[in-house]
């Protein structure tokens, strides 16, 4: 494999290699040596938490990182196209990690350059390393991706997360519980894809409806923002904060997770039950981005 | 017996016939073809057809398409036929298909899509479960055929 891009490419198979290598990262059996490797990190769009969890990620490994933020103190502003800022980087680094609001601006960075890209988010379009911490989470605390009930609350109508989420999991029979206020509803094209290869899935309003046949709930932030009317937000806030009082009747194996940052989606005193798990889970974004480092540099043979 | 009175299409000695074109669709094909601006182009609209009940028709002197067009054509209009004519004959008969990749002929309608902000040729492939949609290969978004420009 050559590139990061997009959930789209990946096979079972290659999800299974990008899960075992993280374990073996994160026991110690596998210590990939990147000594001599720099990654360079271009982040045209601000995003400090995936910005941190891939240097830490490269350092982990004894690599070094280069980063170049925003558009301003680069040569981007006095007019150089992408395709230079890249080819120029390009001669510097042994990979790039881009992150920028332009969608497919990630496939087409592979295609300018000769060494590996990892898409760290391109807009609305994809996430793959979220979307591989994601399940890394998933299989670390369920021993299985496969016939798990995941419930997946917030917004789901524009959440790029939620949308990779599903769709990585298809291949490995699930079935869905989505959770959102009416007009966040999960898109009808991801519906009728779902629809299409027999996935089973249903659509709640109320966060604690049916949580107790939950292996997974997957909570993303509904932004205060997407609401017409700010009593609208108030109202609805109720049916979608989870709190500690509705974690009576779950089942033992039962998790919840969140990209974060959180607003107010998961009350605190959620955080010390065992049922928690978003903090764990932004560890497991180091060992998932160890992986794809040491896969794509080679270092893991 | 007078037979009714008739305005026929006049046959060409040399060129190409394009027949079968979904109704209406015939000035969109026209646009997409690289004419030179002297041809002798004639075209019907709205004719009747056995088949499919309405056609368009596009009759061109001294003109052979190229593979692009050809393929241009099959996004606009899938059921289209196209004729060499040679010397008053059929010459040659293209089969129209849907390319499975398609460069550089439709425009992304994405706004956000990076093939709208650099200038890098539009790449789409044709969707595996359907054959009326496309995608992009870029920003990956989906979009039926009749959605989308197509353009040389």
């Amino acid at each position: 494999m050559n590139n990061l891009i997009s959930m789209r490419d990946l096979s079972k198979k290659e999800i299974m290699m990008f899960m075992q290598t993280a374990a073996k990262i994160e026991k110690g059996e596998l210590k990939p040596n990147m000594e001599k490797k720099l990654a360079a990190l271009m982040f045209y769009e601000p995003s400090t938490r995936t910005h941190f969890s891939f240097a830490t990620a490269m350092k982990k490994l004894g690599g070094q990182t280069i980063t170049m933020r925003g558009t301003s103190n680069s040569s981007v502003q006095k007019g150089e196209t992408f395709a230079d800022t890249l080819q120029t980087l390009a001669q510097y680094a042994d990979i790039i990690v881009l992150r920028t609001g332009i969608e497919g601006s990630a496939r087409y960075a592979s295609e300018v350059v000769d060494i590996p890209v990892i898409n760290a988010g391109d807009g609305a379009n994809q996430h793959p390393t979220q979307a591989l911490l994601d399940l890394y989470s998933i299989i670390k605390t369920q021993g299985t991706l496969e016939n798990l009930k995941i419930g997946v609350a917030g917004d789901l109508r524009f959440g790029r997360t939620v949308h990779s989420l599903v769709y990585s999991l298809a291949d490995f029979k699930p079935s869905f519980k989505f959770i959102s206020p009416s007009f966040l509803r999960m898109p009808s094209y991801i519906k009728d894809d779902l629809n299409n290869k027999n996935i089973a899935y249903e659509e709640l309003q109320e966060i604690d409806q049916k949580i107790e046949e939950l292996d997974v709930l997957y909570i993303t932030r509904v932004q205060k923002e997407r609401f017409a009317d700010p009593e609208e937000y108030e109202k609805a806030k109720g049916s979608y904060i989870l709190k500690r009082s509705m974690l009576a009747n779950v089942k033992d194996n039962f998790r919840v997770m969140h990209p974060l940052p959180r607003v107010d989606e998961i009350s605190t005193d959620v955080d010390d039950t065992q049922y928690a798990y978003y903090f764990q889970q932004a560890k497991n974004g180091v060992y998932t981005r160890q992986a794809i480092f040491s896969i794509l540099l080679g270092g893991s043979k | 017996m007078t037979q009714p009175k008739q305005i026929k299409v006049n046959a060409i000695k040399n060129g190409t016939v394009i027949d079968h074109i979904g109704s209406g669709k015939a000035i969109k094909v026209l646009e997409i073809l690289n004419l030179k601006g002297d041809e002798v182009v004639m075209v019907g609209i709205n004719l009747h057809s056995k088949k499919y009940k309405c056609k368009d028709l596009i009759k061109i002197e001294k003109k052979e398409l190229t593979s692009d067009e050809v393929n241009s054509i099959a996004l606009i209009s899938p059921h289209a036929t196209v004729t060499i004519i040679k010397d008053y004959n059929v010459a040659r008969k293209i089969k129209l298909e849907i390319p499975e990749y398609i460069e550089n002929l439709i425009q992304c309608p994405n706004p956000k899509c990076i093939t709208n902000l650099e200038k890098i040729n539009s790449k789409f492939r044709l969707t595996a479960d359907e054959t009326t949609s496309v995608r992009c290969e870029y920003c990956e978004k989906k979009y039926k055929i009749d959605e989308v420009n197509i353009h040389i």
